[in-house]
C-alpha cells in the first residue's frame, strides 16, 4: 500500500513537472498564412530540420505536426517548448479548387476529406495549447469571420497570443491594418520566409510563452 | 431563387449550444441564407465551423458565416450605454449571417455595410461528380 501510494505521488509530480516543461506553442490561422513557413523557420534557426512541407495550394498541413524540445536562446534565456503547426482553419472546402491548382479529380476529393479533418483537429486542439502564435497573411483582408473567431476562442480560454502578419516584405503587405483589426494584441510584421523580424518574434515567445 | 430566412433570437434562445448549431446549419444546407438576430458565442462559431466540416461533400461545400457586433464605444457615457444595453441584451445584440458557399463566394463587411458576393450560377459552371466519399 505504502508502495503504491509512493509510486502515485511519484507520478503526480512528474506529471506536473513535466507538463510544465514542456511548453505547446501553436501556430494558428487560415490556410496559406504561412504557418508551416514559419514552423520550418523556427525548426531551421534551432533544430536545423525543417517540421513539415510548404506550398501554395492551400490545405498543404491536413495533419496537427508537433517538433518537441524546441529551445530558443536570447539574452542568456532559454525557452523550450513543443512546436504544433496546425491545418488552416476555414469554414468551406471545396474540392473544386484544389482542381484549379491543378490536382486530378482523385487526388482533390482525397485532398478536401484529409482537409475537412485537419480543421476539426485544429479546432480541437485549442484546449491544448498555452500560448498561441496567429499567423496571419499580411496582403489579406483581416476582418474574416475565421480570424475572428480564432482569436475570440483564444481570448476565451485566457491563451496568451502573438499575432504575426506574415509576407511582410511583400509590398502589399499592411501591417497596421491587422493592428487595427485586433488592437487588443500585439502585432508583429515578418516573413517566415525571408527572416524579416524573426528575431523580434523570438523575443516576444519569451513574453507570451515564458 | 434566393432565399433570406430571417431567425429571431426567440427561436433559438431555449436551444442548447447543438441545437442551435443543427438548426442554423440545416437552413444554410436547404441553400438558404440565413440572418440570425443576435450572434452565437465564441464556442458555438468554432462549433458551428467543425459541424460544417463533418458535413462537408460534393454537394454541400461549407459556410460563409460572418458575425457583427455592436460597435465599440472605448470611453465615456457611451460605454457606460452600451455596457447597460449588453448586460440586459446579451447575446440578442448583432447580427449572424450564414449562407452556403455554394451560393455565397465571400461576405465582407464594412463598418457601414455588409457585401454579399455570391458565386457563379450553376449553368455557367462546370460540371462535376457527385459524391466524393
Amino acid at each position: 500500500m505504502l508502495r503504491y501510494m509512493k509510486s502515485l505521488i511519484n507520478k503526480i509530480v512528474h506529471k506536473l513537472f513535466k507538463r510544465k516543461q514542456q511548453v505547446k506553442l501553436g501556430l494558428y490561422g487560415p490556410p496559406n498564412g504561412g504557418k508551416t513557413t514559419l514552423a520550418n523557420k523556427i525548426c531551421q534557426d534551432w533544430l536545423g530540420e525543417d517540421l513539415g512541407i510548404a506550398s501554395n495550394i492551400p490545405h498543404e498541413t491536413r495533419e496537427i505536426q508537433i517538433k518537441e524540445q524546441i529551445t530558443i536562446k536570447k539574452d542568456r534565456k532559454e525557452l523550450t517548448f513543443n512546436l504544433v503547426d496546425t491545418p488552416g482553419i476555414a469554414t468551406k472546402i471545396d474540392y473544386e479548387d484544389f482542381m484549379k491548382a491543378g490536382l486530378s479529380e482523385s487526388e482533390s476529393k482525397k485532398r478536401a476529406k484529409e482537409a475537412t479533418k485537419g480543421v476539426i483537429d485544429a479546432i480541437k486542439w485549442l484546449d491544448e495549447m498555452d500560448a498561441v502564435v496567429v499567423v496571419l497573411d499580411g496582403t489579406k483582408d483581416p476582418y474574416t469571420q475565421v480570424n475572428i473567431t480564432i482569436v475570440g476562442n483564444l481570448q476565451a480560454r485566457n491563451t496568451p497570443v502573438l499575432i504575426v502578419a506574415n509576407k511582410s516584405d511583400l509590398r502589399r503587405a499592411n501591417v497596421k491594418r491587422i493592428q487595427n483589426a485586433f488592437p487588443q494584441y500585439e502585432v508583429l510584421g515578418i516573413s517566415a520566409k525571408t527572416g524579416k523580424n524573426i528575431e523580434k518574434l523570438y523575443s516576444s515567445l519569451f513574453e507570451i510563452a515564458g | 431563387m434566393l432565399t433570406l430566412q430571417y431567425v429571431p433570437y426567440k427561436e433559438i434562445e431555449h436551444l442548447s449550444s447543438l441545437g442551435r448549431i443543427r438548426k442554423l446549419l440545416n437552413l444554410a444546407k436547404e441553400n438558404k441564407i440565413v440572418l440570425l438576430q443576435g450572434r452565437l458565442t465564441k464556442e458555438e462559431e468554432a462549433e458551428i465551423i467543425k459541424a460544417t466540416m463533418e458535413e462537408i461533400n460534393a454537394d454541400f461545400k461549407g459556410i460563409e458565416l460572418t458575425v457583427i457586433s455592436p460597435t465599440n464605444e472605448k470611453e465615456g457615457i457611451g460605454k457606460l450605454k452600451e455596457g447597460l444595453i449588453s448586460m440586459l441584451l446579451g447575446d440578442r445584440q448583432g447580427m449572424t449571417i450564414i449562407g452556403p458557399a455554394t451560393i455565397v463566394k465571400e461576405i465582407k463587411r464594412d463598418p457601414d455595410k455588409i457585401q454579399l458576393y455570391m458565386t457563379e450560377p450553376k449553368s455557367k459552371r462546370k460540371k462535376s461528380s457527385k459524391k466524393y466519399k
